[in-house]
């Protein structure tokens, strides 16, 4: 192992490559052997610089390198440091292949001087400012939020999980010097203690008069009247490192209440405890697979039960059902393994009392909510299948004879829900022309409403789209490199099935492929490409520019007619191959709906026939970016 | 003198390539000739045993300085050499005192003591003394260029020994082989050997630009030596070529300075036998000119002890560099009188106060009335004299004192935690008053800040015309010359262009100064919260700095590797102290004032003394760059702490490792013992604070006349009975440590969100 290390070691020594390639960066062709000899050299010295930026990292008491560093350590040397390198982060430095060659390159933006001129000031970095705590109080370090938990999730957990060799931290057992340096160097006596195995006492969860005080505070605050109180209580809940011990008990707290209040329908107090286990689960600290068996069935209690209030035709319990759903969601999400199963037990628990042809409608609710919020996945098997059964049922209810208040305001809930969860996953799954016939054809009486909210929120989703590709474009480019690259090849393949693949390798491909066409070559990142190239351009060009910087009105109305003609240039570019210029001018234009635009390809080359349909939907988009970029005014 | 310190690179570069271009032409024979030449005295002292070896210092000193003197004249610097011989005049003074041998253990130089010519002596001690100050003493490395150029030479062309490349790789598996048939109690110590022999031998073949030779005699054998040297393996791996030899300095150490071993002697005849019967000269050769084989009769070491005396640059110390007496006791606290100041409340408390010191002073052991043996003189070095104030100050002190917790195990210091937050990854330095009122931050950014902790707020004095409408004869005048208006829980000062590494405010709380990588150290005042002085000496960057527990002098230590005394009043350094082969990383004065300990980056840790600036102490186990040391209380040990995350702990009297703490995983930054030395206390990059059972230490550690005098000490590994805590952080690295008079710890460090 360590020989394999240090051969490496040894050996390693930049690619001569990189000379080559840096050698043509400057404009000299460099034979092989000078190369050689020169990266040897320029490895030496970079190992030498590096070694003595480890120095400055070490004293300015950092585990990362910094840029900062490597600058010192030039400075030593005598060496003018290398400016405008002063990342804190790391300096994401971008690889591409191709050509036989392979590079890493430190992508660096072209940045409109406008832009951040006009782009409010970021909000000036706090100060640097002391703060007092105690790390130890004569050898015990206090549980407070300051310090790390007394007993990590990876201690909870062993000692949940191999109870017999756990010791119990914070706990004087173990005499005097070890126990005072308490949980933190439980490491050391978990060490010394592996050779005696012991039995686990059987009386751990003893609670100091402090704790005991602490658990009354609470849960008091927890299910009492005062608003502010129970916050607090929550907070507190939530944040502090210190409660595993309690842990059992607020878990009983919790499942008991709930037992007690669901029979004497006491809708506030189920909601207090919700939110108490919402809480638990918020803490960082705490390892709640141990205590999972008491808190879900209370969950689940909170979603399904028949009744929760004692006057269901008033009281908002679907808003509970909803709350503890979500948080039957997040529980899947975080405590679901392949040994526990919870997401699948939970799932058939809810599928049971779904397919139950009895089944009330507050109880429906529940288990339908429950399952929505696992996922889309989860709607589009279960519950899409089944939406043409529950619209009959709601249909039944709300055209037929009448029957009790109680019914119908269930199955109105029912509806609506069924509606918000379905439709935004019909409108990402089920291909484009949203016909209201087929809609009913395929869903039954809730067909129509269905279609008109899956409109609706493809709507909303591509406006939001636009949103995001407009700012993409302002500040960082490198979306045009993604147009350019569709011009170089666009000889060849064909529209929509090309586009994806695309976007997954956006500059790399730019910087191969503009190489066998373009006199573009020697300047590297695309960015600029695209700027030279709208600086060059006629008068049009200067109006994407202005879209781009200024955002003011005149400008864009102006060009706002040319973007839906960019999309027919879109389309022209790839014939054109991007050898006459004015074409590629448009590719700035149509930037913004480009992206929206292969979504589009993708998802109408998947469907049927769709000719009327996408015009409309077309203006609609290209509407959009006028409005969202006089919408900052 | 002024223009001979702005010069130190000129003249090294100057030299560099003038021996370079001298040992290209004709290094071949002169190399091997002197090498030859200089190889008999070596191998006799250390053959004859090192009690010879201890030479007087006084004709010594007299030929650096001659060196000295005539290459001054030769420039027509006479002007300097007046000042040289008045302050040679001043110097002989100092050598008179009675611990000037300890300038023994100070260089290379000593051991070449007797034998040979005046001038062959005179050439090889202005060598010895130049060639591990290279970059940094001025005058020293001048003499150097211009009196020993062939002998610098020497160094330099030393590889030129033109061996068959090829047979490098069956030398040494020669001797691996031979080393691994040996009996078990030799096999340790002579393995020992393996890695000096394989720098040496790579570096000739690399000398002698066998490269493929070279690359392949690396890839070989690397991975054989102790891992603890991994970091200058990885250094040497990337020296592929001769032109690299040139600028590397921690070639340059491997090249100037000899590799210390210390070996028994009947393992060294073994040695010596089998390669003279296999009549091995290339080895022989490497092992008369680059390695110091400190021979000791007695058994062999035990591969632990080996272990856990090796790791630095350079090997070993020699025994020899420790033997000197260092006056490690304290100086005696001066009689304060009784009330200062007829306050009744103060007179009341001096009243009892008598009787409460009393106690106390026992419990710390040497500070009853007569004077402590291993004291050094009360006037040995000039200290300021006491104002009012820190009599005051004292006073405070004492009373604090009697109101002390008593730490032990079973009474485990509270530890409160200052979190610099927003610092961005810049807090760099940190340092506490000696009263824990003021928490000073050195940040990334250049700037110094200043809190306050207590509820009194940072005041400025008022400005000069506004001094002049002051009543000067009022009581409260010092009151009145603060600026009420400016008063702030933090101040911050602008000054230094680069990060500050280090900073320390002196025991009176009136001044805070500053290290930084721009290559000076500044001294700021608290009063005006201005900077006052900068003091320019390291061209390069600053790492530690330190005021003495009496004020006035401070130390600072930087990149140059060299430590430097300087006296607040005095723009030049006082003293320069001269000798680690890396980087000066850490600087420490030790409580009495008269020693000052560095920590380096060629993991040792030197103490030296401040009076006639000599190496007093070399301490070698570390095996990576050292952070921080800190004294005890008593001042009888030191500890130091390293990137390697172990503590070591020395007694600074016999100059031998006491103790060794294993727990942290990551550098530790700081050190402190609490006020009564029960307790030790340790901060890390790893987010711990770790607290060590320090009086345990100390008291296991049976130190019998064999071990005090050979320094081969079996350590008990018995660091977890000593660990009392580890209190984890959330995510804060601790970079600084400090007990209150009352034995409360305060940590400080900056968050660091990940």
């Amino acid at each position: 192992m360590a020989d394999e290390r240090r051969q490496k070691q040894c050996t390693v020594v930049l690619p001569t490559e990189s000379m080559k390639v840096m050698a043509e960066s400057v404009g000299v062709q460099l034979q092989e052997e000078s190369c050689a000899a020169l990266s040897e050299e320029v490895s030496y010295r970079i190992k030498e610089i590096a070694q003595d930026a480890l120095k400055f990292m070490h004293h300015g008491k950092r585990r990362k390198l910094t840029t900062s560093d490597i600058d010192h350590a030039l400075k030593l040397k005598n060496v003018e440091p290398l400016y405008g390198f002063q990342s804190q982060e790391f300096i994401p430095f971008r690889f591409a292949s191709g050509g036989g060659r392979e590079l890493h390159f430190y992508e660096e933006k072209e940045v409109d001087l406008s832009d951040i001129i006009n782009t409010p000031l970021p909000r000036v970095p706090l100060d640097v400012s002391l703060k007092a705590h105690w790390l130890s109080i004569e050898g015990v370090q206090p549980a407070i939020p300051e310090n790390p938990p007394p007993a990590p999730k990876e201690q909870q957990k062993a000692e949940s999980t191999e109870p017999l060799k756990a010791v119990k931290p914070g706990q004087e057992e173990d005499g005097a010097i070890q126990g005072k340096g308490q949980g933190a160097s439980s490491a050391e006596s978990k060490g010394k203690k592996e050779g005696m195995m012991r039995i686990k006492p059987r009386s751990t969860h003893e609670l100091s008069v402090e704790q005991q005080l602490y658990y009354k505070e609470i849960t008091e605050a927890c299910v009492g009247s005062c608003e502010a109180k129970r916050t607090e209580a929550l907070q507190s809940v939530a944040t502090d490192p210190g409660l595993y011990q309690m842990l059992p008990r607020f878990s009983t707290f919790i499942s008991e209440g709930v037992r007690v209040n669901v029979v004497q329908n006491n809708l506030a107090l189920l909601i207090y405890l919700m939110r108490m286990v919402k809480a638990l689960m918020d803490n960082p600290t705490l390892y709640l697979e141990k205590y999972l068996h008491e808190l879900l069935p209370a969950v689940v209690t909170c979603i399904v039960s028949k009744q929760l209030c004692l006057r269901p035709d008033v009281d908002n319990h679907w808003a509970l059902r909803d709350f503890a759903a979500r948080l039957m969601a997040q529980s899947c999400k975080t405590f679901s393994t392949t040994t526990n199963n919870i997401q699948s037990r939970i799932t058939k628990t809810f599928t049971k009392s779904l397919l139950d042809e009895k089944t009330q409608w507050t109880t429906r609710y529940g288990a339908i909510a429950g399952l929505s919020e696992l996922g889309p996945d989860v709607i589009k098997t279960l519950i899409l299948p089944r939406l043409a059964m529950e619209g009959g049922r709601i249909k039944a209810v709300m055209e037929g004879p009448v029957v009790s208040n109680i019914d119908k305001i269930g199955a109105d809930h029912v509806q609506s829900l069924l509606l918000k969860h379905c439709a935004s996953v019909v409108s990402k799954t089920r291909p484009l022309p949203d016909v209201v016939d087929q809609y009913r054809a395929d869903y039954g009486y809730l067909g129509a409403v269905l279609c008109s909210h899956v409109v609706k929120a493809r709507a909303q989703a591509a406006l939001q789209a636009q949103q995001v590709n407009r700012t993409t474009l302002t500040i960082t480019q490198p979306r045009p490199s993604l147009t350019v690259a569709q011009s170089g090849l666009g000889g060849s393949g064909g529209v929509g099935t090309r586009a994806p693949s695309i976007i997954k390798v956006p500059s790399s491909l730019t910087l191969m492929s503009t190489r066998p066409g373009t006199p573009t070559q020697p300047s590297p990142p695309a960015t600029k490409y695209i700027v030279m190239q709208t600086s060059a351009g006629a008068a049009s060009t200067q109006q994407v520019i202005t879209l781009t910087s200024a955002q003011s009105g005149s400008p864009v109305t102006s060009t706002v007619p040319s973007s839906p003609a960019s999309l027919q240039p879109l389309v022209k570019v790839e014939s054109g191959a991007g050898t006459s210029r004015p074409l590629q001018k448009y590719i700035v234009v149509s930037l913004p709906t480009a992206n929206a635009n292969a979504s589009l390809d993708k998802g109408a080359s998947a469907g049927a026939p769709h000719v009327t349909m996408e015009p409309s939907v077309k203006m609609e988009r290209s509407e959009s970016p006028a409005a969202s970029t006089q919408s900052p005014h | 003198m002024a223009a001979v310190q702005d010069g130190p690179i000129e003249s090294e570069s100057d030299t560099e390539t003038k021996t370079d271009a001298l040992s290209d032409g004709a290094g071949n024979i002169t190399g091997s000739s002197t090498g030859a030449l200089s190889s008999p005295p070596n191998a006799a002292s250390s053959a004859t045993g090192t009690s010879k070896s201890m030479a007087p210092p006084g004709p010594e000193n007299q030929q650096t300085l001659l060196a000295v003197l005539q290459y001054l004249k030769k420039n027509n610097l006479l002007e300097s050499v007046d000042i040289l011989r008045r302050e040679a005049g001043l110097s002989d003074d100092g050598g008179d005192s009675p611990d000037a041998e300890g300038s023994g253990g100070s260089d290379p130089a000593v051991k070449v003591g007797e034998g040979g010519d005046a001038n062959s002596l005179l050439n090889r001690v202005s060598i010895a003394t130049a060639a591990p100050v290279v970059v940094a003493a001025p005058a020293p490395s001048k003499a150097s260029g211009g009196e020993s150029q062939p002998d610098v030479n020497v160094v330099l062309s030393a590889y030129s020994q033109q061996g068959d490349p090829a047979l490098y790789d069956t030398y040494y598996t020669g001797l691996k082989n031979f080393i691994e048939s040996v009996l078990d109690c030799h096999r340790a110590e002579l393995s020992q050997l393996f890695y000096p022999l394989f720098v040496h031998m790579y570096l000739e073949l690399v000398y002698n630009s066998h490269e493929q030779e070279a690359k392949a005699f690396f890839d070989k054998f690397g991975g054989d030596q102790e891992c603890y040297y991994a970091d200058d393996l990885r250094v040497l791996s990337s020296v592929s070529k001769r032109e690299h030899m040139r600028g590397n300095e921690t070639l340059l150490d491997f090249r100037t300075s000899k590799f210390v071993l210390r070996i028994s002697r009947d393992s060294y005849q073994l040695l010596k036998r089998h390669l003279q019967e296999r009549q091995n000269n290339q080895i022989w050769n490497i092992i008369q000119e680059h390695l110091y084989i400190d021979i000791f009769d007695g058994m062999p070491r035990a591969k632990s002890q080996i272990d856990a005396m090796s790791g630095a640059l350079a090997g070993e110390a020699r025994r020899e560099a420790n033997k000197g007496k260092v006056f490690y006791g304290l100086l005696k606290e001066p009689e304060i009188e009784v009330p200062l100041d007829d306050e009744d409340e103060e007179a009341e408390n001096e009243e009892g106060k008598p009787k409460k010191k009393k106690p106390k002073k026992d419990s710390m052991g040497n500070k009853s009335k007569k004077q402590d043996p291993n004291a050094p003189q009360q006037a040995r070095i000039p200290l300021p004299e006491l104002k009012d104030s820190d009599k005051l100050d004292k006073i405070m002190n004492m009373k604090e004192a009697t109101k002390r917790i008593r730490l032990s195990p079973e009474n485990l210091p509270s530890i409160c935690f200052y979190s610099f937050l927003n610092a961005y990854q810049g807090l760099t330095a940190v340092d506490f008053t000696d009263d824990s009122s003021l928490i000073a931050g050195g940040f990334a950014d250049s700037t110094v800040r200043v809190w306050s902790v207590t509820p009194k707020k940072l005041r400025r004095v008022k400005s000069a015309a506004d001094l002049n409408m002051i009543d000067k004869e009022s009581d409260d005048v010092l009151e009145r010359i603060m600026d009420d208006k400016s008063a702030s829980e933090a101040k911050v000062m602008y000054g230094h262009s680069g990060p500050v590494y280090g900073i320390s405010f002196s025991s009176d709380r009136n001044y805070l100064l500053s290290s930084s990588e721009d290559g000076t150290v500044r001294l700021w005042s608290l009063q005006t919260y201005t900077c006052l002085v900068g003091y320019k000496g390291h061209n390069y960057p600053v790492w530690d700095t330190q005021f003495s527990p009496y004020g006035y002098y401070f130390i600072s230590g930087g990149h140059d590797r060299v430590a430097r005394l300087w006296a607040t009043d005095h723009y030049q350094p006082l003293r320069i102290f001269a000798g680690h082969l890396a980087d000066v990383t850490c600087t420490r004065f030790h409580p009495n004032s008269n020693y000052v300990a560095t920590g380096s980056a060629d993991r040792t840790v030197r103490m030296w003394d401040v009076l006639n600036g000599n190496c007093v102490r070399i301490l070698t186990g570390h095996k990576g760059p050292i952070h921080c040391l800190t004294f005890s209380p008593n001042g009888k040990f030191l500890a130091s702490g390293a990137t390697d995350g172990r503590v070591l702990l020395w007694d600074i009297g016999h100059g031998l490792m006491i103790g060794e703490l294993k727990g942290h995983t990551d550098t530790i930054y700081s050190l402190r013992f609490s006020r009564d030395g029960e307790i030790l206390a340790s901060a890390s990059m790893d987010n711990t604070v770790r607290l060590w059972n320090a009086s345990k230490a100390f008291d296991d550690v049976e130190t019998d006349d064999f071990t005090a005098t050979t320094g081969h000490i079996h350590l008990p590994d018995n660091s977890q009975e000593l660990l009392l805590g580890t209190y984890m952080t959330k995510s804060t690295p601790v970079v600084h440590l400090h007990f209150t008079r009352r034995n409360l710890l305060l940590a400080a460090g900056a968050y660091n969100p990940q």
